[in-house]
């Protein structure tokens, strides 16, 4: 009965963090995007600073009516937002946030590959959702994001798999038993890697060019309303939270700090996923958004040859030191 | 010595397991190879190119779940990583290419159905008999030390196995210089257009061919 009380609890934690963290996200990138940008952003809602507009957003997107184009796929056009925000959910369970067995969902023997291999069918939520709305823009949006992913797919599996080799094992927690502070310069490159990737991944600025609003409207979201268009939102917050986590526990050493590693590491871990995410915000303000080829030429000539070299240096140096 | 002795001690002894009083695990198993076969079935069925793709997906991630029951997790979380995540989506991002037609594709029929039905067949019995013959009545111990994990099949992959590995992986380097190649050409043929009457005669034919072909249906549904 305990074991079972446990695994219930420890659910329902990763089900409280997957609704509440992306929307921290959201809102944050709210204000950061807004203050950089010289203005004051959502200050009503709630009272204090606009805290709750996300909340109310939330409630706007409940009351809109739930429309499926005439032409479309029904079941696959409705399928698709479950499809793009399930992976999210699954992946957390496997992020550890603090040492011993206490501070991680489930603890998943090829955590590395589990996590990568179920972000991956996320996208196949947006595959879904561009080939069933019966809509160009939509189309034209599902085959950027499937020609994204094709292209970034690979040079995030081999800045993990250095990771992976560095440590030798691909649990996710065992990763971080095994991190030493001197991993930080030496996977260096493996983590701007691993982090470009995955904002294309996720198709943020500067890499959304599936959702360009100038050219295809919203991509392969251009057909949804109401809640539905709500959950493509959040499995995209939801994406940004785990790739940070991800990034933090893989590169940055997760609950591994210069001070308080026992007890507080779950802090270090919180702080690490928070000032990620900061960044991927940052960057959306900053960069204007890659052409297709310009996207295409990055990952192919850029960030392949970058995870290959990572991973010949990763294995020179895990030699040396045996 | 130990080349021989490893696999064997990997499978767990032929314990005696009745038939009629299956386990939990047993039962998952059935059902879910069950619904893996359905959704396989639907796939090659099914009159609508795109259906076809997203039942595949539930075929192979049956087949994933089916290797998480054999606590083989290595194997199902690359299954998931390379045939879910990267095959389907090459497959979906084709279709969505040249033509992912809502609704149902009559065209998409082949006459070779029943050659192809035949040649399932043949491979699937082979197969089944190949396998049945191999282990008979050996049963996994599901409850002992877990036979399928990252380091098992690592150490087994590069300690016995090393010589098809890398056989396999010179084979695939074989095809991803085909591929650069076979690209090459095409390329070469729109910088100089005087070669395209010579060697790169046949592709252009061909989708020349594909694309009368695949517009035409269109215009006769208009």
């Amino acid at each position: 009965m305990n074991d079972v009380l446990d695994v219930a609890l420890r659910l329902l934690v990763v089900f409280v963090v997957f609704l509440t963290f992306p929307l921290i996200v959201g809102q944050t990138e709210h204000k950061v995007m807004a203050h950089m940008q010289g203005r004051l952003g959502p200050m009503y809602a709630g009272g204090f600073h606009g805290w709750a507009q996300l909340i109310a957003d939330g409630v706007k997107f409940a009351q809109k009516e739930d429309v499926v184009p005439a032409d479309a796929d029904r079941r696959v056009f409705q399928l698709a937002p479950a499809v793009a925000l399930l992976p999210y959910l699954l992946v957390l369970v496997a992020i550890p946030i603090g040492p011993g067995e206490g501070a991680v969902g489930q603890v998943v023997d090829a955590g590395i590959f589990f996590v990568l291999a179920v972000m991956g069918v996320g996208v196949l939520g947006s595959l879904m959702a561009g080939w069933a709305s019966a809509n160009k823009f939509s189309l034209l949006g599902g085959l950027r994001t499937a020609a994204q992913l094709l292209a970034y797919e690979l040079p995030m599996l081999l800045a993990a798999a250095s990771v992976a080799m560095a440590a030798g094992t691909v649990s996710l927690p065992g990763i971080l038993n095994a991190f030493e502070w001197w991993w930080l310069p030496w996977q260096i490159v493996g983590a701007l890697v691993f982090f470009v990737a995955g904002l294309a991944e996720l198709q943020r600025p500067p890499f959304d060019m599936p959702v360009a609003d100038s050219e295809i409207i919203f991509g392969a979201y251009t057909e949804y309303t109401g809640l539905r268009f709500a959950l493509f939102l959040l499995a995209e917050y939801a994406g940004i939270v785990v790739l940070c986590g991800l990034t933090a526990v893989l590169f940055l050493g997760g609950w591994h700090g210069p001070w308080g590693a026992d007890g507080l590491g779950w802090l270090w871990t919180l702080l690490k996923t928070g000032i990620l995410a900061f960044l991927v915000i940052w960057l959306r303000v900053s960069y204007p958004r890659l052409r297709e080829d310009q996207l295409q030429k990055l990952a192919w000539t850029v960030l392949v040859p970058l995870a290959l070299a990572q991973i010949a240096l990763t294995g020179i140096v895990k030699v040396a030191i045996n | 010595m130990i080349l021989a002795s490893a696999p064997q001690s990997l499978l767990a002894a032929t314990a005696p397991q009745g038939f009629l009083s299956p386990t939990g695990v047993e039962i998952a198993f059935v059902l879910v190879g069950i619904a893996t076969l359905g959704a396989a079935v639907i796939t090659v069925t099914t009159r609508q190119l795109v259906h076809a793709a997203l039942w595949l997906v539930v075929a192979l991630g049956g087949l994933a779940v089916e290797y998480l029951l054999l606590t083989a997790e290595f194997i199902a979380w690359v299954q998931v990583l390379i045939y879910v995540g990267s095959v389907v989506v090459l497959l979906l991002f084709g279709l969505m290419l040249t033509r992912a037609p809502i609704g149902r594709s009559p065209d998409a029929d082949s006459g070779n159905r029943w050659v192809a039905l035949a040649v399932a067949v043949a491979s699937a019995a082979a197969l089944v008999w190949v396998v049945v013959d191999a282990f008979r009545t050996q049963w996994i111990d599901l409850d002992g030390a877990v036979q399928g994990s990252t380091e098992v099949t690592g150490s087994i992959l590069f300690r016995h196995w090393v010589l098809p590995f890398e056989a396999l992986s010179v084979l695939l380097l074989a095809a991803l210089v085909g591929a650069i190649v076979l690209s090459r050409k095409n390329g070469e043929n729109g910088e100089n257009g005087e070669t395209e009457a010579g060697a790169g005669t046949e592709p252009p034919t061909a989708t020349a061919t594909e694309t009368a072909r695949s517009v035409t249906p269109d215009k006769e549904q208009r």
